[in-house]
């Protein structure tokens, strides 16, 4: 499949709408810390409903930890916390009285190294997320009817249909990552976030991550963090660019690449450092 | 330097095939059926069996369980699920000085408390002795397992909205599960056989007995009784009721050998 073909063709014509529409998230003012150690350095940015938007920079930057905000992860770390807000539809999920799992439920996240829970089956995996709704649950043919159709929006479903009911251990690595996006997908978040999926796959399955990124536009937003620049410059509508904590760029990503504002963006994506 | 290894590897295992030979040697002429059924006998009647002992080690290892098995679970996920707290490390401190403290020394504690104020031996006393020394070797097992689960599978849960403590009993508990049911096993087996700590609570019991209040013969203390006993017939019973009593630790050990192995085999289901 012609991926690069495709996707810079698409990019320039999500410019001009890109702007008009209302954010679906917008982070104001973020700063996010380890103890005393700032490592997000107030961050504003804002996602636009449906998009694909790419955080790209360095190791250490300060791209995993700000992605671990937008879902309240990141205070899961001891001695973790943040300042500043990130809107959701408009209502700050760091407000008082929000609880973090609602949020988390409404924001999917998907890790680099696939995490399929090793005492459930296929099956299971997908709508483990219901688990955790309690008396919320969905009944057993609805169960199956949201695994038949997560797996599906995966693009997992026609590998897995015949061993629903055997070890999610026993796939491939790539399936495993394809899996825990179906997971995600199943409780229906508005955002998917993706810290660096594709990592610790070999070429053809990061492929095919990419390609159900690709899929997934328009019907769930994305957040991607990723090393790759190619795979920013492949999957991405806007891209940010991040460097010592700070978000330095962010931008349609066909422009960012090809004329990028700041000196720093351009250092990096011309390879001299990072 | 590997041949010595080998031999010291071999050697480790010799008491075992010793203690072995020696049981099936002095015991098995004793082990009949009626073993099993019959009630202890007065000196000078031929057979008898020890029923009512075997009944008590039941009883014994169940009160044993219903205390040792929540709170050395719950404390063994506490510790491996908050291990830098500073809370975590007194606790682990005092499980360690708690697994290494003399068995006797519990039962005179469970004397103290639980004997003493009613006035009489009950089979609860030895049960809660025996729970006692249960606690420490659960919850280091347990800890041990809890900790081997990798953070990733908890920051999955977290991730999709699971609490924590929900994390904690559906994703990180059921990984380990295996490993604590071996660890529970294991801690069975090493209490089954414990004699000292109920010396002075279950007592022992000639009868047949089926209540918690009442005192209660087992395995170890018949053996202990028959053993001391200058009666030729008691001491085969005794060497009998060893051979057992390591005969059920066996049937643990490879009951807990078998629930390590994983649930989803290799191809198999």
């Amino acid at each position: 499949m012609p991926l690069t073909a495709v996707r810079f063709g698409a990019t320039v014509t999500a410019e001009s709408p890109a702007t008009t529409t209302a954010p679906i998230v917008s982070v104001r003012s973020l700063d996010a810390y380890f103890a005393a150690t700032r490592a997000v350095r107030d961050v504003s940015l804002d996602l636009v409903e449906g998009q694909v938007t790419a955080i790209i920079g360095p190791s250490g930057c300060g791209k995993s930890t700000l992605l671990r905000c937008l879902n309240r992860m990141h205070e899961t770390v001891p001695s973790a916390h943040t300042e500043g807000e990130v809107l959701l539809e408009g209502k700050d999920i760091y407000a008082r009285g929000v609880n973090p799992i609602e949020v988390r439920r409404r924001i999917g996240m998907v890790f680099q190294r696939p995490t399929p829970f090793p005492t459930m089956s296929i099956r299971d995996n997908v709508i483990a997320g219901f688990r955790a709704a309690g008396p919320a649950a969905p009944t057993r043919g609805e169960q199956h009817d949201i695994a038949e159709s997560s797996l599906r929006r995966a693009a997992l479903w026609d590998e897995v249909k015949d061993r629903l009911h055997e070890s999610a251990t026993a796939l491939s690595g790539g399936q495993q990552q394809r899996l825990c996006i179906a997971r995600a997908l199943a409780t229906k978040p508005r955002v998917l976030l993706l810290d660096e999926p594709t990592a610790s796959l070999d070429p053809l399955s990061s492929q095919k991550v990419e390609e159900l990124v690709y899929e997934l536009r328009g019907d769930v937003t994305i957040v991607i963090v990723t090393h790759n620049m190619q795979q920013a410059a492949r999957v991405s509508d806007r891209t940010a660019f991040m460097l010592l904590g700070e978000l330095v760029e962010a931008a349609p990503t066909s422009r960012l690449f090809t004329s990028p504002v700041d000196e720093r963006t351009e250092s990096y994506i011309t390879g001299r450092f990072g | 330097m590997i041949g010595l290894t080998v031999v010291a590897a071999l050697l480790a295992t010799l008491p075992l095939l010793l203690i072995l030979t020696l049981l099936l040697k002095q015991g098995a002429s004793s082990l009949n059926v009626a073993f099993f059924t019959a009630m202890p006998k007065p000196v000078g009647e031929v057979g008898g069996g020890m029923a009512n002992a075997m009944l008590g080690t039941v009883m014994l290892i169940g009160v044993a369980s219903a205390i040792g098995l929540p709170f050395g679970i719950g404390a063994g996920l506490y510790l491996a699920e908050h291990k830098a707290e500073p809370l975590a490390a007194v606790v682990r401190f005092l499980s360690d000085v708690l697994n290494g403290l003399p068995s006797i020394v519990v039962g005179i504690f469970a004397w103290q408390f639980l004997v003493r104020p009613v006035k009489h031996f009950s089979a609860l006393a030895g049960g809660i002795a025996l729970g006692v020394m249960m606690i420490p070797l659960v919850t280091r097992t347990t800890e041990e397992m809890v900790r081997l689960v990798p953070d990733a599978l908890r920051e999955a849960a977290l991730a999709l909205g699971f609490s924590r403590w929900r994390t904690s009993l559906t994703v990180v508990l059921r990984t380990a599960l295996s490993g604590i049911v071996t660890g529970a096993l294991v801690a069975v087996a090493r209490i089954a056989g414990e004699t000292a700590p109920l010396l002075f609570t279950a007592f022992g019991n000639q009868f047949w007995s089926t209540s918690l209040t009442q005192p209660v013969s087992a395995l170890p203390l018949q053996i202990f009784t028959y053993a001391i006993s200058p009666y030729d017939e008691w001491h085969a019973l005794a060497w009998a009721g060893a051979l057992v009593l390591l005969a059920l630790v066996l049937v643990v050990s490879l009951i807990a050998k078998f629930v390590t192995r994983p649930r989803f085999g290799s191809g198999s289901d």
